[in-house]
């Protein structure tokens, strides 16, 4: 870290950020991958916040890491739930046909 | 100078995998570049000094996470043909945001210098890395003064664990289950009838 600096990772960091937001932009039929770039989004964060806590020297950024982990395995885990009922119901994990709410 | 190469090696090929799992047309193929991205990253993490961090996001990610979308993406019988329509519809729009977002973001960390005052707030300084290694330092915060969010991290687990479970359970009616509690609620009188039967007649 010392050799290679902040602007590095926090680059890095915004890079996957916007990867993931392409990902969502991109595809629209397949909520599967919508949910990877969900987690690429996370990942870019805890580069951040890990990129942060070397540089200040400060712990507490790598606890809440942790944390965003957790929340992030959590997120998969309900995601995919309500993605394998869905299929069973609708029989299709295209973003589109989920409208049966809209009213 | 080595150090520096590594980083350009694990950051280009996390970037490059990172942009493979969003394009790659075969949502198997997108997993396994999650894979290789979570990998690096985590090459990231070690080269940054936070390996507890690092083997964390090997074991939750590449050990649980990843193997959970495997196995959802083999379970759902989606053609590969139909996921990528639309494809080129939404490729300008997302191709814009993403590039004007990328660009306001990187100027900013570009930019980017530390308050003075900022080395005033630091609410648990890390250690010398030769006196205390990262997981202990990480392990004497965690279970002192942040044990109450630790728990509640735990509790949010299990509730998510809770919420999968119900979500996907179905009850089978083809299979023919034993219920303890049916079968002690049957008394004697219910179950069993004594007729009287003549002789030669039959019931």
């Amino acid at each position: 870290m010392a050799e290679i600096g902040l602007a590095h990772y926090l680059a890095v960091g915004a890079i996957l950020f916007a990867t993931g937001m392409f990902g969502i932009f991109l595809n629209r039929k397949n909520v599967i991958v919508i949910l990877m770039s969900i987690e690429l989004l996370l990942l870019a964060v805890n580069v951040n916040m890990v990129a942060f806590s070397v540089e200040l020297g400060d712990l507490v950024g790598q606890v809440f890491t942790l944390f965003i982990l957790t929340v992030a395995a959590a997120e998969a885990a309900i995601g995919l739930a309500i993605l394998v009922v869905f299929f069973r119901n609708r029989g299709s994990i295209a973003v589109e046909d989920i409208n049966s709410m809209k009213g | 100078m080595i150090e520096t190469l590594v980083f350009y090696m694990f950051a280009i090929i996390c970037v490059a995998s990172g942009v493979l799992v969003v394009t790659a047309r075969n949502p198997v193929n997108s997993v396994l570049f999650l894979i290789l991205a979570f990998f690096n990253a985590g090459g990231l993490f070690v080269l940054a000094g936070a390996e507890f961090i690092a083997m964390l996001l090997i074991i939750v990610y590449v050990g649980a996470v990843a193997v959970l979308f495997m196995f959802v993406v083999m379970m759902l019988d989606v053609t590969v043909t139909e996921l990528k329509q639309g494809f080129t519809k939404y490729l300008p729009i997302g191709l814009l945001v993403t590039v004007i977002f990328a660009v306001e973001v990187l100027g900013a960390t570009v930019a980017w210098h530390m308050a003075p005052e900022a080395a005033a707030n630091i609410q648990a300084a890390t250690p010398a890395a030769d006196a205390v290694s990262n997981t202990s330092a990480l392990g004497k915060i965690i279970y002192t003064n942040y044990a109450y969010l630790f728990q509640a991290a735990g509790l949010v687990l299990l509730v998510a664990m809770i919420g999968a479970i119900v979500l996907t359970h179905r009850k089978r009616r083809d299979s023919k289950k034993q219920v303890i509690a049916k079968q002690l609620a049957r008394k004697a009188s219910e179950a069993v009838e004594l007729k009287k039967v003549e002789t030669g007649r039959g019931i």
